[in-house]
Order: C-alpha cells, then sequence, then structure tokens
C-alpha cells in the first residue's frame, strides 16, 4: 500500500515536471514563430490602422517581454484560468471542452476498431506465420505504417466522399442545420471516413505486434511441452496464445494514445473534423498562443494518462509483478 | 519365457530437416540417421551421448512434433503398430508422455493445477498426481515461477503420470540440481518403470544413467553406436562393445579422464560408413560401408570389428 502511494506521487510528479517542460517548448516555439497574431487575427485585407492594431497587441500583452508572459500564463493557470483563445474569441477551457467531447467519438471509435481489428489480424498471422494469409497481411501492415494518415484521409475522401458520394466531405454534422435537429445518424455519417483513416493506421501497429509476440509464443518451450501433451493448435492459440500475448498487447493498446492523437491531428484537418487536433492546426496558424498552450497540457495528459493505465494494467494482469517473489 | 513386444520399436530411423542455403538452394540436414533402439514394459532405456549428438531431437520425433521442415523415414513402432502421424496424435498426452527439462516448459501465466490438467486430464487424476509426489493443494494456485526448483521438478513428473502413460521420455530431467535432487527425480522414474512402463531417459549424466536405468544406448552424431546393459558400464571397457564407448568409459572424471583426438562430425558433415571410423584407431576399409546394428554379448553394437 505504501509502495502503491509511493508511486503515485512519483507519477503525478513526473506528469507536473512534463506539463511544464511542454508547456515551456511549446511557449518559445510560438514566440518564435513567424506568424503575427495580430495580423493573422484581422486578417491581411482589413483595413484597420496601425494604431489599432497596436492597441489589439497592448491589450493581449503582445509587448510584454515573454519570461513575463509565460509567468502571467502560469500564474492564470494555477487559478484554473487558460486564456482566451484569440481564434475561437471564447475561454480556453471552453474550447477543449467542447472539441474534445467531437474528437473523443472519432478516437474511441479508431481506438476500438484498430485494437480489436489489429488483435484479432495479429493473432491469425501469428499463428499461421509465413502461410499466405500471413504474408499478405504482413504486407499490408507494412505499407500502411509507412504511408502518413493525412494521405489515406485523401484518398478515403477521393473514392468514397468524391466518387461514389457514400459519404460527406468534412465536418461533423450537416452544414447547414441547427445543432438541435442533428441526429446520431448524421453524427455517425460524418465520423465513419475519419474514424477509418485513424483505424486503418492503427491497426497495422497493432497486428504487426500481436503477430511478432503470437510468433515468439508458438515458438516457446512451453508451447512445445504442450504439443507434447496433445494439445491441437486451436487449443494451444486459445490456451497459451491469449494469455500470453493479452497483458503486452493490452499495454499496447493504452500505450498508443500518443499515435492516436498524433493521428487525429491529421485526419481531422483532412476531413475539416472540428475536433482538438482541427483546433490545435487552427490555433497554430493564428498564433494563438493561449490556444495552442492549451491543446498541448491537454495532449500531455491525455497521453500520460494513457500510458499510466498502461502500466498499472500491466501490474494487475501480470502475476509476476502482481503476486512478487516466490513462496 | 513368453515374449512381450517392446512398447516402442524404432529400426534404421532418419530425421533430416530441409534448410535453404544462400537464397534459394535447398538443402537437407541430416541430424539423425540409422537409429536403433526399443524399449520393453518395466525399464528404463537411458540415452547418453554427448551435447549436439541429436538426444533431444529423438524425444520430440517419437512425440510427433519436429517442426515443419523436419523428414522422417525408418520404422518406428508402438506395441508392433506402425507410428503414424495419426497414432502419434492420439498417444500424446495420453499413453506417451514428456516430461521436460525445466520450469520453463510451462506457460508462465497459467496456474501450476490447471497446467497439469491440461487438456486430457481432470482436477481429481491432477490431485492424486500431486498427492503421489507430495505437493500440496496449495501448489495449484501458484504460477510456474513461483515454484521452488524441487517443487518444479514434482509439478513436471506430475504431468507424465497423470494420464495413463505406458511410455515417459524424461529429456534431460536432471541437470543443474543438486545430488539428492535428481536422486530424487531418478528414483521416481524408476519407481514408475517398476510399475510397468516404459521410460526412455535422455540425459548425459552416465553416472546416473548407471545407476537407475538398465540399458544404456549410447548416442554420437545422431546414432546409436552401443545399447548395453547398465551392469558393463561398471565392469569396465572389456564388457563394452564400441569403441566410442570404450572411449566414452575411459573419459570418465573416475576411470582417468582420458580424452581421444577428434571432434564428433557436424550435422550436414556427418560422413558415409561408420560415423566415428574417422576418430576410431581399429578402422579399416570396411568402415566406410554399410554397418548394421547386431547383437552381441547381451547388447546390441554398430560395428563390424566388435567382439
Amino acid at each position: 500500500m505504501m509502495n502503491m502511494m509511493k508511486y503515485i506521487a512519483g507519477t503525478l510528479f513526473r506528469m507536473l515536471l512534463l506539463l511544464v517542460g511542454v508547456s515551456l517548448v511549446s511557449f518559445i516555439l510560438v514566440v518564435s514563430s513567424p506568424i503575427d497574431p495580430v495580423e493573422a487575427y484581422v486578417g491581411s485585407e482589413s483595413n484597420i490602422s496601425q494604431e489599432q492594431k497596436d492597441v489589439i497587441a497592448e491589450y493581449w500583452g503582445l509587448n510584454d517581454p515573454p519570461v513575463q508572459r509565460y509567468l502571467t500564463w502560469i500564474r492564470n493557470l494555477l487559478h484554473g484560468d487558460m486564456g482566451t483563445s484569440i481564434a475561437f474569441k471564447k475561454p480556453v477551457v471552453q474550447v477543449l471542452e467542447e472539441r474534445f467531447i467531437t474528437s473523443a467519438a472519432l478516437m474511441l471509435t479508431a481506438w476500438v476498431i484498430s485494437g480489436v481489428l489489429g488483435f484479432m489480424l495479429g493473432v491469425v498471422a501469428g499463428t499461421f506465420s509465413d502461410s499466405l494469409a500471413d504474408r499478405v497481411l504482413k504486407t499490408f501492415c507494412f505499407v500502411m505504417s509507412s504511408t502518413p494518415a493525412f494521405w489515406i484521409g485523401l484518398l478515403l475522401l477521393v473514392v468514397f466522399a468524391v466518387h461514389l458520394g457514400w459519404f460527406p466531405v468534412g465536418f461533423s454534422v450537416p452544414v447547414g442545420k441547427a445543432a438541435s435537429e442533428v441526429t446520431i445518424w448524421e453524427r455517425i455519417h460524418h465520423l465513419v471516413l475519419p474514424a477509418l483513416t485513424l483505424s486503418i493506421t492503427g491497426v497495422s501497429n497493432i497486428a504487426l505486434h500481436t503477430r511478432q509476440k503470437m510468433m515468439d509464443v508458438m515458438k516457446s518451450e512451453y508451447v512445445l511441452f504442450a504439443r507434447a501433451r496433445g494439445e491441437s493448435r486451436w487449443q494451444i492459440v486459445k490456451r497459451h496464445g491469449l494469455r500470453n500475448i493479452a497483458i503486452p498487447a493490452i499495454t499496447l493498446q493504452f500505450a498508443s494514445f500518443s499515435e492516436l492523437f498524433g493521428g487525429s491531428v491529421l485526419a481531422e484537418q483532412v476531413f475539416s473534423y472540428p475536433g482538438l487536433g482541427n483546433a490545435a492546426t487552427i490555433a497554430g496558424l493564428k498564433g494563438d498562443v493561449p490556444m495552442l498552450l492549451g491543446v498541448a497540457m491537454f495532449s500531455v495528459v491525455f497521453v500520460f494518462v494513457g500510458n499510466f493505465i498502461a502500466n498499472l494494467l500491466y501490474g494487475l494482469l501480470n502475476p509476476e509483478i502482481r503476486e512478487g517473489g516466490r513462496v | 519365457m513368453e515374449h512381450k513386444e517392446p512398447i516402442l520399436d524404432i529400426k534404421n530411423l532418419s530425421v533430416s530437416f530441409r534448410m535453404y542455403e544462400k537464397g534459394l538452394e535447398q538443402k537437407d540436414l541430416k541430424v539423425i540417421s540409422n537409429l536403433n533402439i526399443h524399449v520393453d514394459e518395466g525399464e528404463i532405456l537411458a540415452i547418453v551421448g554427448s551435447s549436439g549428438s541429436g538426444k533431444s531431437l529423438l524425444a520430440s520425433t517419437v512425440l510427433g512434433i519436429l517442426p515443419k521442415n523436419a523428414s522422417v523415414t525408418g520404422d518406428m513402432r508402438y506395441y508392433g503398430q506402425p507410428m503414424t502421424i495419426e497414432l502419434q496424435q492420439r498417444l500424446r498426452g495420453r499413453e506417451i508422455a514428456l516430461v521436460p527439462q525445466s520450469v520453463e516448459y510451462l506457460d508462465p501465466l497459467m496456474k501450476t493445477g490447471k497446467q497439469v490438467v491440461g487438456v486430457r486430464g481432470t482436477k481429481e487424476k491432477q490431485r492424486l498426481a500431486f498427492k503421489r509426489y507430495g505437493l500440496q493443494r496449495e501448489v495449484e494456485e501458484l504460477y510456474p515461477f513461483q515454484l521452488s526448483g524441487g517443487m518444479a521438478r514434482r509439478v513436471l513428473v506430475s504431468t507424465a503420470v497423470i494420464g495413463d502413460a505406458k511410455l515417459i521420455v524424461a529429456d534431460e530431467p536432471t541437470p543443474g540440481m543438486s545430488k539428492a535432487m535428481a536422486e530424487e527425480a531418478m528414483s521416481n522414474f524408476r519407481t514408475l518403470a517398476d510399475e510397468g512402463k516404459g521410460i526412455i531417459l535422455i540425459t548425459h549424466d552416465i553416472d546416473l544413467a548407471f545407476e537407475y536405468a538398465d540399458r544404456i544406448a549410447i548416442f554420437y552424431a545422431g546414432t546409436t553406436v552401443e545399447t548395453a546393459l547398465a551392469e558393463d558400464f561398471g565392469r569396465g571397457p572389456e564388457a563394452l562393445r564400441h569403441p566410442y564407448s570404450k572411449a566414452l568409459w575411459e573419459a570418465l572424471p573416475q576411470n582417468g579422464f582420458k580424452p581421444i583426438p577428434g571432434t564428433q562430425p557436424y550435422a550436414g558433415s556427418i560422413p558415409g560408413g561408420c560415423l566415428f571410423a574417422p576418430r576410431c584407431l581399429y578402422k579399416t576399409e570396411e568402415c566406410l560401408g554399410e554397418i548394421p546394428m547386431r547383437t552381441l554379448r547381451g547388447g546390441e553394437v554398430c560395428c563390424i570389428h566388435a567382439d
């Protein structure tokens, strides 16, 4: 129990350090970016005078030295205030909340599909390694893992949205419809292509890892012994295979939060899907420091929690860690 | 005297592996050649030989669990019936049991009890087997990594007695054990043999084999050069038949530690004729021809000069 408390305290401390580090690096990067937030805000064709622009810059505190700006941001953050987004003209917290809900639907769908499908494909390929099915799958996975997500997104868009017209080309709801009138089916209809894009890129990683692990298991001494004791291939997969690859697969699944988040930034951009990733891109292009830092902080917590869950589950599921030393 | 059919009778067995060499060129790598052994009910046949002589492969061959790229020729019979793949499938885990070397052969994530039951046993039989080897009920709930060395040994033997095995193949059951533990393991096998089971004991510990086995088959480069009675080893090199067995005897620590020059040929570079000929003092022209296994002084030998 004492160890557990120590572990959690240590983890929280590491997360805190990471948050400070990431926010600092992100801040330095945005501040030194050539994009002028005021220009980006007013647009190039507006006829706002230089004096007015100066007033805006002063109001946003852009003229303060960077160190002071960063410290102000930290101070406000400690009070729960992440500032106001320049691009969205709303408090950052509110944007994060709205956008996350949209993103969560996308990421969760892709996470479940790529996890389940990748696991199943990996099990089949690993069990029958070097068979035709395995080779086809392996080739598919290698091609997919070396293909950028946005390209797959564009391809799906061209085929299914433009050519076949089965799915909308973008957004999460039909354009020009009141939010209250949007049905769940319309939401799902808009979700299909981005989720598919994200799943396809996720599947190969999970499938290849699972395949490798399954092959290791099939080559192990305990499988040889199981065969010697009359277990059929199917019984071996069921009794020993799944048991031994489940832990790494689950761990990997939670540790894949970072790829998931990274992939969603690209997929959302291609499909103009109004999620967090999309918000990050907009914030970046407009030099929206508070929003960008907000998304960065959020992604840190998101990925960190994923890894933390992976670690916890590993300890919980693996008897060697759970039950400790020899009796 | 009633003549009973041997449990396992192997004649002229050869095992080779198909390997790929440089690109697509295939090559058959022969690892066991012209091997002859038989095991009767109630006896322990020890198979001794240095590492790399193909001993462990023999276990996989008998059980029919060789890798896909292996091919087997020769005559293998179980109680007189030809050993087909179907028969092996039916027998393994039932009438033929393997006792592996170490706890590594147990699934690390499956509790011992469930694992010993396997797919062909029952909970009751597992409890009986545990009781027989003095394993507490709690051991059922332990994972393999929680077993002590002695417990692991007994758990592994339990897997063999849970079914109604007639033939038990023990693959190197004693390395890394203390003298007392090895003796306990061996006396367990002796008891099983005395109950009428046939036991193939694959080992490189000649002393233990001599002490507990009935007959000893000497392995050299994937073949049996001699099958001797265990007593022959006590009587010295004159009682043994093959030049290699005699050399092996003289190489034992208690007999002077005398080595002979040369090395065992590697699989893939197996010479024709007698495999020991390149190192043999009695080598003649005839040794390069086909050498059959023949009966001699109550044992068997694969040498034309032995008398």
